[in-house]
């Protein structure tokens, strides 16, 4: 018995689709396995098939040496397979303990027994090094520790395969390495894990072996210590990525962004930019190092006009837009690239079309005297579809069906499209696989070259050192450093991202 | 996909109605009616006489205008369960320019239906402001707006309209939708030219919703009002704008009654109802322009149906209340529906 988990030539097919097509998994015991594959590729699929959501046309399932005929989604948990969700699943208003034990409550003469309850989670934690405390309210602690609560909440339920979903994709670059700490010290006590990911350096450094799929079908098993990242990234996307960011030095203009003192008041009343002053050239990307939650949403909805500034001010070009609506900011020549595409930067239930005008619906040609005129408009969106290669039936599909990258790559067509004079891309990679990824830095640098003002937030440290030519450290709501890319460091951004204080740092 | 989601739109409520005449039937038999009898007769109170066809349209038209209404919030992303308040305060507006009004017909008649809309859209808009300026959800606000227009629209036709039989006095026969030439065409039934109105709405709702910039606010803001704040549409204007003309279809729908079937306003002990049915209408109708049509078109028949069915059949009206409510209910869990069908396209294998 060696795989605790053995898919065979797994084929699942839908209505016109192959969704998986002859794809082997095999797991070791007690080994970290990558499961790496661009978006849409198939990944979610197959776990859908291992956990018995669906029925495959073909293959095998071993489990622990067992054959599993498996069309019950609770058989994963009996045989000990247990899914950290990208997206929490978690009760907010209940505390850490409440929320491991819900659907499986310990019981004490018909109550819930919840000291009993939190003494195993703690035992739990102690043992893996989870440091969560039974008692907060998930409402209340970080997104690595609501994290941390979804492992206990596969281990409370005793499952000894633990499959991540994308798990790095919401924490900040400290939590990670505490997180790779963590999957390493479960799997030191007998645990064997499925990492689902697409990023290539957090498989060379935490995974033993790399499971690849490209577009539904099985590329192959590779052992991570005989490849490198660019031998996975060919692997996965089956023609050679360009990782090194290809660019010629800035050469920065006048200046087009100014915002001087600013303050904004978070909804507490508090203030989460705390007197920032930053300026972005035209011909340049700024880029903005933060760990989240040191007031840079706050920043970039008060220059979009989404958030209402306190005090100091903001100027486009000349034009002072502090405090202006989100309308009169976007027709003074700004485009935004929001953090989060579902909720800002796309009307998911509008179709492809409808979403490419959705700050020019209102302007000719695509709409006079209040009619709309769907001929311009789907004439742009055709367009955009073809020059951002955005993979959409036709533009008359609802926004909603495309996939994450192609929903992204739809926004950065709108936006870029407009024409800007100055350009937010908050995030503008998340979660997106590597091809998407070189696309996308490949536009905002060409947005540079074109004489725009570019200003880049995210929290993946390597893409801005790759692709700014400047970078803001954020903290506090605070500029607190202004530094070269090719003069930092990972290290040294870490470090000032926490508030320490600048060592060699080359200031300019 | 696409195809497929049009076609199951169509197929849900099609199926609900087969299977609420169905269980309606089976209830019949147990409370020892005869149920073929029953839909024998209710058919032919439907379609059998141009007088049963003249009431049908009839009482299709207040029921397209208050269903548009529902529709129309509900696409934008509001539910306005206000609609039978926004119907009253329109009732009433319609019956005032009707009676104190002169004009000749050609602008007393579009002054009076304007006069119901313009009432309705400003009843409408206030949970629309509530909503807009202070949260306050549009389902509680509306229905408390309910209870304000049916005693306040009493009140002042008891203080200031008031003649005997407690009601208003008829309107001016400029401002009458009652036509001579249709009710000759139906045998004497009440049909009125208002059925032209319900219909021009329909298409206007359609127009505003899908042709217009306006339209297009709407839409984004009821799917998505972060991403709509984002692309610079005033949120605030939209909802308020929303409701207000969500509420002008409601009120346009009580000049239906006003101007119309009854040419005058009653004191009301209670609801009329067609408010509360222009929310099954909507569900009934998938929210679209012509759904709508077509789902007022199954009400108002049988309603219309039941009185022959009782006359004919002796099955109480009640029934068809019965049918109409699991009708409702089918839509309602249309999950129930696509369940069943997929285990029938399955051929019965889970």
């Amino acid at each position: 018995m060696e795989y605790v988990i053995d898919m065979r030539n797994i084929r699942k097919e839908f209505p016109g689709i192959v969704a998986n097509d002859n794809i082997t998994l095999q797991v070791k015991k007690g080994e970290i396995h990558a499961l790496l594959g661009e978006n849409g590729a198939g990944k979610s699929t197959l776990m859908n098939v291992l956990f018995g959501l669906y029925e495959p046309e073909q293959g095998e399932i071993f489990v622990k040496g067992n054959k599993v005929v498996n069309n019950d989604p609770n058989i994963a948990n009996s045989l000990g397979i247990g899914m950290v969700h990208q997206h929490f699943m978690l009760v907010d208003k209940f505390t850490v303990t409440e929320n491991i034990i819900l659907g499986k409550e310990p019981t004490k003469g018909g109550k819930v027994d919840l000291q009993t309850a939190a003494k195993e989670v703690q035992a739990l934690s102690d043992q893996y090094g989870l440091r969560v405390d039974p008692y907060a309210k998930i409402e209340d602690i970080s997104v690595g520790m609501q994290q941390r609560v979804e492992i206990l909440k596969t281990l409370y339920r005793g499952a000894d395969i633990l499959i991540f979903d994308e798990p790095t994709a919401v924490l900040t670059p400290q939590e990670i390495v505490e997180l790779i700490q963590i999957m390493k010290k479960l799997v030191n006590e007998g645990k064997s894990i499925i990492l689902i990911t697409h990023k290539l350096k957090e498989i060379m450094e935490v995974c033993d072996r790399c499971t690849v799929i490209r577009r539904g079908r099985g590329v192959g098993t590779v052992d991570v210590s005989d490849s490198n990242p660019d031998s996975l990234a060919a692997m996965m996307v089956g023609r050679e990525v360009n990782f090194k960011v290809e660019k010629v030095d800035a050469a920065p203009k006048e200046a087009v962004l100014k915002i001087k003192d600013l303050i904004v008041h978070d909804s507490r009343k508090v203030p989460a930019v705390n007197g920032l002053n930053l300026t972005v050239h035209a011909g340049e990307i700024v880029g903005i190092a933060g760990v989240d939650g040191n007031g840079q949403s706050e920043l970039l909805e008060a220059i979009t006009g989404l958030h209402k500034v306190h005090e100091g001010s903001i100027h486009l070009r000349d034009k002072e837009i502090t405090n202006k609506s989100p309308r009169s900011v976007t027709e003074n020549g700004l485009s935004h690239i929001p953090q989060d595409r579902h909720k800002h930067g796309l009307v998911l239930d509008f179709s492809v079309g409808e979403n490419m005008v959705l700050q020019t619906y209102y302007q000719k040609p695509y709409s006079k005297s209040g009619i709309l005129n769907f001929k311009p408009i789907f004439d742009k969106a055709k367009k955009l579809i073809e020059e951002y290669d955005v993979r959409t039936p036709d533009a008359y599909t609802p926004a909603r069906a495309l996939s994450g990258g192609n929903q992204q790559k739809a926004i950065i067509a709108r936006e870029v499209d407009r024409d800007p004079d100055f350009l937010i891309a908050a995030q503008p990679t998340r979660g997106l696989d590597v091809g998407a990824i070189e696309f996308i830095h490949s536009k905002l640098i060409e947005q540079r070259d074109n004489g725009k003002a570019v200003l880049l937030v995210s929290f993946e440290l390597e893409e801005i050192i790759n692709v700014s030519d400047r970078i803001a450290v954020m903290y506090e709501g605070k500029i607190v450093a202004i530094v070269n890319p090719k003069e930092t460091t990972e290290q040294e951004l870490g470090l000032l991202m926490a508030g320490g204080k600048r060592g060699a740092v080359h200031a300019e | 996909m696409q195809n497929n989601t049009n076609k199951m739109k169509f197929l849900v409520p099609l199926i609900s109605v087969f299977l609420g005449l169905l269980i309606g039937g089976i209830i019949m038999l147990i409370s020892g009616y005869p149920p073929i009898e029953a839909y024998a007769a209710l058919f032919e109170g439907i379609f059998g006489e141009s007088y049963y066809r003249g009431e049908t349209i009839r009482q299709m038209s207040p029921l397209i205008l208050s269903g548009l209404a529902v529709a129309f919030a509900f696409r934008t992303g509001l539910f306005n369960i206000g609609v039978e308040g926004q119907l009253l305060v329109g009732w009433l507006a319609a019956v005032y320019v009707g009676i104190f009004v002169d004009a000749p017909a050609i602008i007393h008649i579009p002054l009076a239906v304007l006069a119901a809309g313009v009432a309705g859209a400003l009843w409408g808009s206030v949970p629309g402001i509530l909503k807009a300026r202070f949260k306050v959800h549009e389902v509680i606000t509306t229905i408390m707006m309910n209870y304000i227009a049916l005693y306040s629209t009493n009140e002042i036709i008891r203080n200031f309209m008031l003649a005997p039989g407690e009601r208003t006095e008829n309107v001016k026969e400029s401002a009458s939708l009652a036509s001579p030439f249709l009710q000759e065409l139906t045998d004497n039934s009440t049909l009125h030219f208002g059925i032209i109105i319900a219909i021009v709405a329909a298409v206007i709702m359609w127009f505003l919703l899908w042709r217009t910039t306006l339209g297009y606010e709407l839409r984004a803001v009821g799917f998505n009002q972060h991403a709509s704040q984002y692309a610079g549409i005033n949120v605030s204007k939209n909802i308020v704008l929303s409701m207000a003309i969500s509420g002008a279809f409601a009120g346009i729908a009580g000049s239906m009654e006003g101007l119309g079937t009854y040419q005058y306003m009653t004191i009301n002990a209670g609801f009329t109802g067609v408010g509360f049915d222009g929310i099954a209408v909507a569900l009934l109708g998938a929210n679209s322009a012509i759904g709508v049509i077509l789902g007022a078109a199954l009400f108002g028949g049988l309603k219309i149906g039941a009185l022959n069915m009782q006359a004919m059949a002796g099955v109480p009206t009640e029934l068809v209340g019965i049918v109409i409510a699991l009708i409702i209910f089918f839509v309602a869990c249309s999950y129930l529906v696509h369940w069943l069908m997929n285990r029938v396209n399955r051929g019965g294998k889970i």
